[in-house]
């Protein structure tokens, strides 16, 4: 058994990951060990890129301890403007795209590294130490230009790239090693060498890790979360904890987003609501719209509706210090104009009301049929969530023909026992939910083979799976029922019979 | 007062029948003998009920409903057909090709599966208020005890200011006091058989258990036609008018 992680008083003692955890209780007799529980650790690293998510759209983790925040464009809140001033103060370093990364990286131990104060980094910096401090985490913050630098920076907290040491490129093997003894201790010897001798020597591997840290090799980080098109948020220096703040906070929000839509010509179909607690927990609501919207009243209407049925009712806690809406799904919405015999005004009605179902009973509680090319019943017609549906034109039929499908399915076919004159003939008798049915008439057999383009090997001959022998049979009393056969007598010995569906 | 958009779809309705032969405020079945005897059909502001008469008729009763709601729709109007999880679990989903065979379009269904009756009242309380759906279709399975005069009262006072026709399906119930205009119980009748006695049109047995200010104890056997989109009397059944007479007059005699 090995030491998977130290904490500060630990590492002051000398004690290291790696170290086997005999050799350390030799050392330290009175030692406090613990499981390894590699995935609550991965559990809190993503409860860490939720919290911070108040910083930047785009946060990574990086297991096991660290993350990643592109902080490009997200400094403004921690811009401190000048009094009776109005113009905004921009540093020129923040227009670079790819300068701002910063690294936080969690459990490490060392000091923060110090920005020149009054720095709208500096005001991020101090503003997320202080919350880490609060939630009970040490942590060690760095900067740097593409995320590998941050990375390496933060893990060796070393602010300058050349000085790091050569383990900082992580390569496997005896790498770091062989490094060592040709005398490359540091990032910034390595990087005065040729790269074509380098990856002659070490592969192509150490070069591309030496040239994101250095080198200024950005690979993009990949965001926990797709960042979404209109995003509006408000701040409260003093945390906010009645709902009904909470509500009118997010109206006014509603309306703002609702201006950025109209700009852009588009309605949303669903929005999201973050509420930052200032503890670090993050709570999430999402309301669905079955059209395009704009309107600040209904999203405003839908999200009370929405806190109404949580299960949990929302804890504020100590109150929540940032709310957050934002429109991940829009549509093209152009202006409506109300139509004098109000078809508009009605089909506007019916999209607020199953909005307001939906977002009562949940999304897939509410339902609109579909259907798709298959001749397997259960495959062809179906229902889907309001929100997936698409209108789809009636088929049309043949006139005179009487309904050839049922108007309830069973789904699974129930088992049923039948009796027939002969073994592939029609059903005569039948024994279903323990009452026997008499056929009075019937129609079939309406045979449906089972696609045996879909199954592996399914053109050899018996492993096509079985067809189904349908009936439609009307018992004595006038029950119409739709009943099949569940493969032919040359497919099995015993075939099954299952009733599949019922009849108006 | 009745909402603009009703009164629209009342207009609307109108139009599509230049003739003046079917009251605008009133649902047909489409046979004449029947919607006279009915005082022209049934009422579309109005709360009616319709039980199964046995449970394995489940399919027979949401049929003979769901071909109701399809009538009373005027142009595309939407129909919300509310399930209780008890019922789907029961009588198995409503399937939409089925639906299509006997004539109404899916797309213009929606149907929502409430978790449980309360829930489920709740729903159709608030869509019934809607004047933009055509009906409403609410299933309940059991004895369902919350589903009172008073509740049936609000969805009648709901339906009567909204012009929407709210229908109850009761399977596995027997009939209670409720504020329904009509009670029907409905069942599978044998169909006529078609061409090698395959089975015929979908046939219902109906009866009219109560009718507040009309006739009642009126027993038909009725026959859907897909390509008319209408009932007609079956020859076989009994004859639409079997006990003339209104609810009063019975009080008063």
């Amino acid at each position: 058994m090995r030491i998977a992680a130290v904490d500060r008083s630990a590492a002051a003692l000398g004690l290291a990951p790696g170290l086997t955890l005999a050799d350390a209780r030799a050392r330290v007799p009175d030692l406090l060990a613990f499981d390894h529980d590699p995935r609550a650790d991965r559990a809190l690293l993503d409860w860490l890129v939720e919290a911070c998510d108040r910083y930047s759209p785009s946060v990574m983790a990086v297991p096991p301890s660290a993350l990643v925040l592109d902080v490009v464009g997200c400094l403004h809140p921690f811009e401190r403007r000048p009094q009776g001033n109005k113009k905004i103060v921009s540093h020129p370093k923040h227009q670079s795209t790819k300068e701002d990364h910063s690294l936080w990286c969690f459990g490490a131990l060392g000091e923060t590294p110090s920005f020149p104060s009054a720095t709208p980094e500096a005001a991020l910096a101090s503003d997320l130490t202080a919350r880490l401090e609060r939630a009970g985490f040490s942590a060690r913050l760095a900067y740097g230009a593409t995320p590998d630098a941050a990375v390496a920076c933060a893990r060796f907290g070393i602010d300058d790239l050349a000085c790091l040491p050569v383990e900082a490129l992580r390569i496997a093997g005896d790498t770091h090693v062989a490094l060592r003894r040709a005398g490359l201790t540091t990032l910034g010897a390595v990087a005065k060498r040729p790269r074509a001798n380098l990856a002659a020597r070490f592969g192509k591997a150490l070069v591309d890790r030496l040239d994101r840290i250095v080198g200024g090799v950005d690979t993009r980080l990949t965001p926990h979360r797709v960042e979404a098109a209109v995003v509006v948020e408000a701040r409260f220096a003093e945390p906010i904890a009645r709902t009904e703040d909470m509500l009118s906070t997010l109206a006014r929000l509603a309306g703002e987003a609702a201006v950025d839509l109209g700009r852009r010509g588009v309605g949303g179909r669903r929005f999201d609501v973050a509420l930052f607690r200032s503890d670090g927990h993050v709570a999430r609501l999402t309301v669905e719209t079955a059209a395009p919207t704009r309107d600040p009243a209904l999203v405003e209407r839908l999200l009370r509706e929405r806190i109404d049925a949580l299960a949990d009712p929302l804890d504020p806690g100590f109150g929540y210090d940032l709310v957050r809406l934002t429109v991940p799904v829009s549509e093209a919405l152009a202006p409506a104009q109300l139509r004098l015999e109000g078809g508009t005004l009605a089909d506007s009605e019916l999209a607020a009301l199953i909005d307001r179902l939906v977002t009562r009973l949940g999304r897939n509680r509410v339902r609109r049929f579909a259907r798709a090319d298959s001749h397997i019943p259960e495959q062809a017609s179906f229902t889907l969530p309001v929100a997936d549906a698409a209108r789809l034109p009636l088929v049309a039929l043949e006139p005179g023909e009487p309904p050839l499908r049922p108007l309830h399915l069973f789904e699974p076919p129930q088992r049923i026992e039948v009796l027939a004159e002969v073994p592939d003939g029609p059903p005569v008798q039948f024994r279903w939910r323990r009452t026997h049915h008499r056929v009075a008439r019937f129609e079939g057999p309406e045979r449906i083979a089972a696609e045996w383009w879909q199954r592996q090997g399914g053109y050899h001959e018996g492993k096509s799976g079985l067809t189904r022998d349908y009936y439609r049979v009307e018992d004595a009393s006038g029950r119409r029922f739709w009943l099949f056969r569940h493969g032919l007598y040359g497919e099995r010995t015993n075939p099954g019979w299952y009733m599949h569906g019922l009849f108006a | 007062m009745r909402s603009a958009v009703a009164t629209d779809s009342l207009l609307k309705q109108r139009l599509a029948h230049p003739t003046g032969a079917t009251d605008v405020a009133r649902v047909t079945l489409g046979d004449a003998v029947l919607d006279a005897v009915l005082g022209g059909g049934i009422e579309r502001a109005a709360l009616h009920e319709c039980f199964a008469r046995d449970p394995d008729q489940s399919a027979a009763v949401t049929g003979f409903v769901a071909l109701i709601a399809r009538r009373a729709c005027v142009g595309g109007q939407a129909v919300v057909r509310v399930s209780e999880d008890k019922g789907d679990r029961r009588g198995g989903n409503l399937y939409g090709a089925g639906l299509a065979e006997l004539g109404v379009d899916p797309a213009d269904m929606v149907a929502v599966h409430a978790p449980d009756a309360m829930a489920a009242l709740r729903a159709s309380a608030d869509i019934v208020k809607c004047s933009g759906v055509g009906a409403v279709v609410l299933e309940l399975w059991g004895r369902a005890p919350l589903y009172d005069l008073t509740a049936s009262r609000r969805l009648t006072m709901a339906a009567a200011r909204s012009g929407v026709v709210m229908l109850v399906v009761r399977i596995d119930a027997a009939p209670r006091a409720s504020a329904a205009r009509t009670r029907w119980s409905a069942a599978s009748a044998p169909s006529r058989a078609l061409a090698a006695n395959a089975p015929g049109y979908p046939a219902f047995d109906v009866e009219l258990l109560r009718h507040r200010g009309g006739v009642a104890d009126l027993k038909a056997r009725l026959e859907w036609n897909r390509d008319t989109g209408s009932f007609a009397s079956l020859p076989g059944g009994v004859p639409a008018v079997a006990v003339v007479g209104t609810d009063q007059s019975r009080r008063a005699a």
